[in-house]
């Protein structure tokens, strides 16, 4: 599956070769957890194994909840009570699921970041970086669709205005926003189709993240350095790799573990902190609460959505040439598509010849900034849309899109470089001076 | 069969104020140190079936608590009734029964009644529903630190009134310290010594607000001992699991990192 050279497997007794011949599963798997790695992955390497075991958690626990739960507007939220109650060791499965989500968006924000810090999705990666923006659109959709379950107030006023983001689409609009809802406002119908929506896409999830692994197991890990392992020869490679198991899977089983225990102790002692308490009243179509917030995961994106009013001049604009089919509403459902978007479209727009934000000077900077003006984003759409905080989402907003389309694109033009080691050996021999004078070779015969 | 209390006469004006009010807010909430806050607290046995009782006698006249089983009165963890008090309780209230098409007194599989006065929010999850503290600035500090304050939110509900009231619409609403907004419809509850312990126990309005916050903590959240167990257990046995999974990382790449030997 690589392309990186390595060795294979060999069937060697009889059973052996008679399986390999029919079906080389064995062969797939051994290339697959004997993938030569860079050796000098860091710790930001790890969050791919994290997301692994999420999407592994959220289905488990799911399934189970899925055994005691009753997806209609008159039981659901007296069967969550149920499971919460009743069910041996369902507060327990349900809290881990909730909480679940949490470190699932957690992780793949850190995996994001870190792809676009170290250039992860330059050439040849950019079908690993498409790929996994879509896992991340199908963990949003999921993620929202869950969250209406329990059918609590914020669920059901969530998806009330999240399913009215589509009822701004001009002409067509109110029709899918009827099509999706299966009626006219949210109901049964939206509840049971959210339901099974929610159970089929983790799935779907599942598959797309096997090819986000076999992509990128054939163009290889990216690195710190962005310097490509070396194909030369079987030898030239292992001076730059090791093997995936056991050295990484080690490591990460090492990272799961330490996150594992601030996980367990969210779980265990404030089970509740990252939810919101309208979600302990039943939904009651007739009362609003006063602040509608998206959970945590969602709200910067949610910033984005919120910060273009009828009053920026964009939104003028577009409402002025288009004759009044933007208005403001569907402008700021652009925006928030948009700014998915344009993080997908990275790997055209970044024009930089340097993959590593390493050895990228003025790129680190502006860098830095994006994951604050992220960190604001989501602070801000947490706040009402009244006084400063409009403003700061606006700045916010821009910035982001200013990342992508202008900086992203300029730096490549004006920035200078810094030199980049000669191999993935170099940085590391740099890391860790090998101390006797056949260092070198000792390091690289036990990946074999 | 069901016990109406004098209180009750007062107490049953009250108009929806649940889900309409944000969850935090403006009103002043008071951080009580509740035996069952941080990762070792336990909830007070004793404290809980005070609580029952303030319930009972006070609150249930207008509130129910429909998803509470009766049952769970006899839970470990819980006010930890025997099962025969747990039974006497039980048949103080009337459900109905579709089988007789008739109503009777309730057993212990049943659940606790819902509100009799339409207008009082059921109180099962009260103690989650509302968060006392919030920020500052949105930035959720204040819980982590705090908690989330819904037990202290009832408790500064309830001893909150400043005795002054109004009259708009047709309803009395009454100040509150604690209420979002300041104005409450649901009059005082508590007046002091509203309810006789056998042990004798304190029954100031703060020490009964105090006792029946506590409750409705363990009907909104009863397995928090138990979750608090499993999530020690688990961190332990994930820091032993850690610790090893360290060391051996450290072991296996000590070669590739030029080390000699750990």
């Amino acid at each position: 599956m690589s392309g990186i050279p390595h060795d294979h497997y060999e069937p060697k007794t009889g059973g052996e070769k008679w399986l390999h011949s029919r079906l080389p599963i064995v062969g797939l798997l051994y290339d697959t957890i004997m993938i030569p790695t860079p050796k000098n992955l860091n710790w930001m390497w790890i969050w791919g194994i994290v997301l692994t075991f999420c999407l592994a958690l959220q289905i488990i626990t799911g399934i189970v909840l899925v055994m005691h739960y009753t997806p209609h507007v008159d039981l659901a939220f007296a069967s969550i009570e149920h499971i919460m109650r009743n069910v041996n060791g369902g507060h327990m499965i349900r809290y881990l699921h909730m909480n679940g989500a949490s470190l699932f968006f957690l992780a793949v924000y850190m995996h994001i970041f870190r792809g676009l810090y170290y250039g992860s999705y330059k050439a040849p990666r950019e079908i690993t970086w498409i790929i996994g923006m879509l896992i991340y659109l199908m963990m949003m959709g999921t993620a929202f669709m869950g969250y209406v379950l329990p059918w609590g107030q914020m669920s059901f006023w969530g998806a009330t205005v999240i399913t009215g983001l589509f009822g701004a689409i001009p002409f067509i609009g109110e029709s899918i926003q009827t099509w999706l809802l299966g009626g006219p406002a949210v109901d049964n119908a939206t509840l049971n189709r959210f339901f099974s929506l929610h159970y089929l896409l983790p799935f779907v999830i599942a598959a797309l993240v096997a090819v986000h692994i076999w992509a990128f197991h054939t163009t290889g890990n990216n690195n710190p350095t962005g310097v490509e392992v070396r194909r030369g020869s079987k030898a030239e490679a292992a001076k730059d790799t090791v093997s995936f198991w056991p050295y990484f899977v080690i490591k990460d089983l090492f990272a799961l573990g330490l996150i594992m225990v601030v996980f367990f102790a969210v779980v265990g002692f404030m089970p509740n902190y990252l939810g919101h308490p309208d979600n302990y009243i039943e939904a009651n179509a007739l009362v609003t609460p006063s602040h509608i917030v998206p959970e945590w995961y969602f709200l910067p994106f949610y910033a984005i959505l919120r910060a273009f009013d009828d009053t920026v001049w964009v939104v003028q604009l577009a409402g002025f040439l288009t004759g009044g089919i933007i208005d403001a509403k569907f402008f700021g459902v652009l925006a928030m598509f948009g700014a998915i978007a344009v993080m997908a479209l990275a790997p055209w727009l970044d024009t930089s010849s340097v993959r590593s934000g390493r050895y990228r000077p003025m790129f680190k900077w502006w860098f830095a900034l994006l994951v604050v003006d992220f960190m604001v984003l989501m602070w801000v759409g947490a706040m009402p849309a009244e006084g400063i905080y409009p403003i700061i989402a606006l700045i916010g907003s821009a910035y982001w899109f200013a990342y992508f389309l202008i900086i992203l694109p300029l730096l490549g033009v004006i920035e200078k470089p810094l030199p980049q080691p000669e191999t993935i050996e170099a940085d590391f021999d740099a890391h860790y001076p090998q101390k006797s004078g056949d260092a070198g070779q000792t390091a690289a015969t036990p990946a074999e | 069969m069901f016990k109406k209390l004098a209180i009750s006469a007062v107490a049953a004006l009250t108009l929806s104020t649940g889900a309409a009010m944000a969850a935090g807010g403006a009103g002043h909430v008071e951080d009580i140190d509740f035996s069952f806050e941080g990762p070792f607290g336990t909830f007070d046995q004793n404290q809980l079936q005070r609580g029952l009782k303030v319930y009972t006698q006070v609150c249930s006249a207008c509130h129910g608590m429909k998803y509470v089983p009766l049952r769970t009165l006899g839970d470990e963890g819980g006010p930890h009734l025997p099962m025969d008090q747990v039974r006497a309780y039980s048949e103080r209230f009337e459900v109905f029964d579709e089988e007789l098409d008739d109503f009777r007194p309730a057993k212990p599989t049943d659940h606790f009644p819902m509100s009799n006065d339409p207008n009082a929010p059921d109180l099962s999850l009260m103690a989650k529903a509302r968060a006392g503290f919030s920020g500052p600035q949105g930035t959720g500090l204040a819980q982590l630190f705090k908690g989330m304050g819904g037990p202290e939110y009832i408790y500064s509900l309830l001893t909150g009134y400043t005795g002054k009231d109004k009259m708009e619409a047709g309803t009395v609403f009454y100040e509150n310290t604690a209420f979002p907004g300041g104005w409450i419809a649901m009059a005082p509850a508590l007046y002091g010594e509203d309810v006789e312990f056998d042990d004798g126990h304190a029954n100031t309005i703060e020490s009964q607000s105090e006792d029946v916050a506590a409750f409705l903590m363990w009907a909104a959240e009863p397995k928090m001992m138990a979750r608090q167990q499993a999530g020690l257990t688990g961190v332990i046995f994930l820091t032993v699991l850690t610790v090893l999974l360290y060391l051996t990382n450290k072991r296996i790449w000590a070669p590739i990192k030029g080390k000699k030997n750990v």
